[in-house]
């Protein structure tokens, strides 16, 4: 066990190298370094262009800055924010735990929705339902999440008034962040109402952020169900006379779980890129929000320190969806 | 009044190609500790046969009967939940691959408490007992160490014991083996067979016994069924259909078998297969097959004609005017 997980941990290393390079060389592509996007059209003076870019050690060649840039990385050091001079990794984790509250809001959303449907579409496979649903899962899937985030802010938040448009709060209640989870400290705070407007805020986001998960997990189910219900092991429960729901809840679907975890662990890095839009659109106070934010300022340690932190919770969620994998199947894990 | 009653039993499939009779009329009575042999090829219909008492057939298949009853009790008009208390507990079944019918995600033990749970409502030190005590009843060795193991980490012939375990575990009166060694080693298939006539012996209970494998029908079966493209085509007594078998189609099966082809070059075989849902012969169904074939048995269909030992479908029995020429 321990030595998968330290085989696992070092194919990571070429995918870091990789991240890292990339985010290095696509953000000084796009036009324009820091300083130039900060002074806008006001000009500056070139000796005072040429004194800053010193400053910032951008006017070294571009193999030194990323020479320079991964041995600070290693030593732990993912530099400070050029905006607001604080330190990126501080910046990251005060951010973290909105998105991540948003993504696990939007996987609950998922999962909860998408199993069901699924395995109800695969037992009453050609059914109006299993059409209904696989049809909807379509759409879902090909919807553009920037889209559909703004349809569902138009009827629900404008037209009928039952959501608020953006951020995580209302303006009225002030909570002490323990957790940074605003559920929690909302609850933790027993501030009347604050839970709940707490909740009201990240309703309309974890749908549209679930959507494209919610998709895949419908579709994915209903195909493993497919398989697994067709097998020798189904018809044994049924002769031991079990419940149709312990044949289907129990025994197929606990097979069925196998591709669909995997499925699962594979819709973080969807979730997390799709977080980057859909905190956009509500302006939601998370680590995507910032992102764009630091792009659009030419914030590069903000940037590359950001992009660098997100692969590494895909990659460690990844981890832990393999090692659960072995968890479902006994197969696997006894091999080991 | 026999355990199990079977009067005029059809299972038909409906599919593009047209309605698809696997079973055709099937008469088939057991009683309390009587062994059953059914036999026929790939395709005879015996296996869906053993799935209808079972009420197991699959959504789009349909079962009909004259009548269908086990105990006295018509198995028709019992609710899916009333059906399910006797399935897996007075009537049980053993199938034919060990290794793809046990749920790969749980433990034998898990799988067998878990019938002796549903059937007995068995908890605790209980259920962890008798379990223990099937496991040694079907022969397994460090029974203890066992409720812990997977399915996969079992050699097939083990696996078919915890089957057989499961199947036991509610003393049925009837059980269902459904060519219960035919994925086995050949050392393993006798173990298993022997296994199955012993626990038969011990409990009392009726024993239907699938197989292609007319040797084991021989040495356990008191009846035999011959089934040929979803028909009866033969039964009688096992030694009197082994000693005068009636139905060219049992007779030929007969001949196949390796120790009565002593002195002969090669292996007597039956040419062809079993007609499928389209390739279904005018007359009797198996006359493309039939050494003996006349003219009758391409134009009609036989009807099956008692005899004193037994029954056969054929016109022509193999025993000619043993009993007097049927008319």
């Amino acid at each position: 066990m321990l030595r998968f997980i330290l085989t696992r941990a070092s194919l990571v290393i070429p995918t870091f190298l990789g991240v890292t390079f990339l985010s290095f060389l696509l953000i000084r592509l796009v036009p324009g370094d820091p300083i130039e996007v900060r002074v806008g059209e006001r000009g500056i003076p070139p000796e005072r262009l040429a004194q800053l870019r010193h400053e910032m050690g951008l006017d070294q060649p571009m193999w030194k800055q990323f020479a320079d840039y991964i041995g600070n990385v290693l030593s732990g050091d993912l530099g400070t924010s050029i905006v607001t001079q604080n330190p990126v990794l501080d910046e990251f984790f005060t951010l973290f735990p909105a998105t991540v509250e948003l993504g696990l809001a939007a996987m609950v959303f998922a999962v909860l929705a998408g199993l069901p449907a699924g395995i109800i579409a695969a037992v009453k496979r050609g059914s109006w339902f299993d059409h209904g649903v696989m049809g909807l899962s379509l759409t879902g899937y090909s919807m553009p999440i920037f889209w559909w985030g703004l349809l569902l802010i138009l009827f629900f938040s404008v037209q009928l008034g039952l959501t608020p448009v953006s951020g995580r709060l209302d303006l009225l209640y002030y909570v002490e962040p323990v957790t940074g989870f605003m559920l929690v400290d909302t609850w933790l705070s027993g501030e009347k109402g604050a839970f709940a407007s707490a909740l009201r805020h990240l309703v309309l986001p974890a749908i549209v952020l679930g959507t494209i998960p919610l998709a895949v997990i419908a579709r994915m189910t209903r195909s493993a169900m497919l398989e697994v219900l067709g097998e020798d092991y189904i018809r044994t429960g049924r002769a031991k006379g079990l419940s149709e729901g312990r044949v289907i809840g129990l025994h197929a679907l606990r097979n069925a779980l196998i591709p669909v975890v995997t499925v699962i662990g594979l819709q973080v890095g969807t979730l997390l890129g799709g977080a980057i839009l859909t905190e956009t659109i509500f302006s939601w106070p998370g680590v995507g929000k910032w992102l764009v934010e630091s792009i659009n300022r030419r914030d590069y340690p903000a940037l590359q320190g950001g992009v660098l932190l997100i692969a590494t919770t895909v990659m460690t969620v990844n981890l832990l969806v393999d090692l659960l994998y072995g968890v479902l199947n006994p197969r696997i894990r006894h091999a080991r | 009044m026999p355990l199990l009653d079977i009067q005029n039993l059809s299972v038909e499939f409906t599919t593009r190609a047209g309605t698809f009779r696997a079973v055709d009329g099937i008469d088939l009575a057991v009683d309390e500790g009587e062994v059953v042999g059914i036999v026929g090829e790939s395709g005879s219909g015996k296996s869906v046969t053993s799935l209808a008492v079972m009420g197991l057939i699959p959504s789009p298949g349909r079962v009909v009967a004259d009548r269908l009853s086990f105990a006295g009790r018509d198995l028709r008009a019992l609710s899916a939940s009333q059906r399910r208390k006797i399935t897996g507990k007075d009537v049980a079944m053993v199938f034919q691959e060990p290794m793809t019918s046990l749920n790969p995600c749980f433990t034998v033990g898990f799988q067998i408490m878990e019938t002796l749970k549903v059937h007995e409502g068995l908890s605790g030190k209980a259920l962890k007992r008798r379990t223990i005590e099937l496991l040694e009843q079907v022969g397994i060795p460090a029974p203890e160490s066992r409720l812990s193991a997977f399915p996969h980490q079992l050699s097939g012939g083990m696996n078919q014991r915890v089957m057989i375990a499961i199947a036991i575990a509610c003393n049925p009166r009837l059980l269902i083996a459904d060519e219960p060694t035919t994925a086995l080693d050949v050392t393993i298939q006798k173990q298993i067979i022997d296994l199955l006539v012993q626990l038969q012996k011990d409990r009392g209970m009726a024993l239907i016994l699938i197989t292609h494998d007319m040797g084991v029908v021989a040495e356990t079966a008191h009846r035999v069924i011959v089934m040929y493209a979803g028909q009866k085509v033969e039964e009688r007594r096992a030694r009197d259909l082994f000693e005068r078998p009636q139905h060219p189609y049992t007779g030929a099966l007969l001949d196949a078998l390796p120790e009565r082809a002593l002195g002969k070059r090669r292996l007597p075989t039956i040419p062809g297969v079993v007609p499928g849902i389209g390739d279904r012969p005018r007359g009797c169904l198996f006359n493309p097959r039939c050494r003996f074939a006349r003219q009758d048995c391409l134009d009609l269909r036989p009807p099956l004609f008692p005899d004193p030992e037994g029954q056969a479908r054929c016109y022509y029995p193999l025993g000619g005017d043993m009993w007097g020429a049927p008319e």
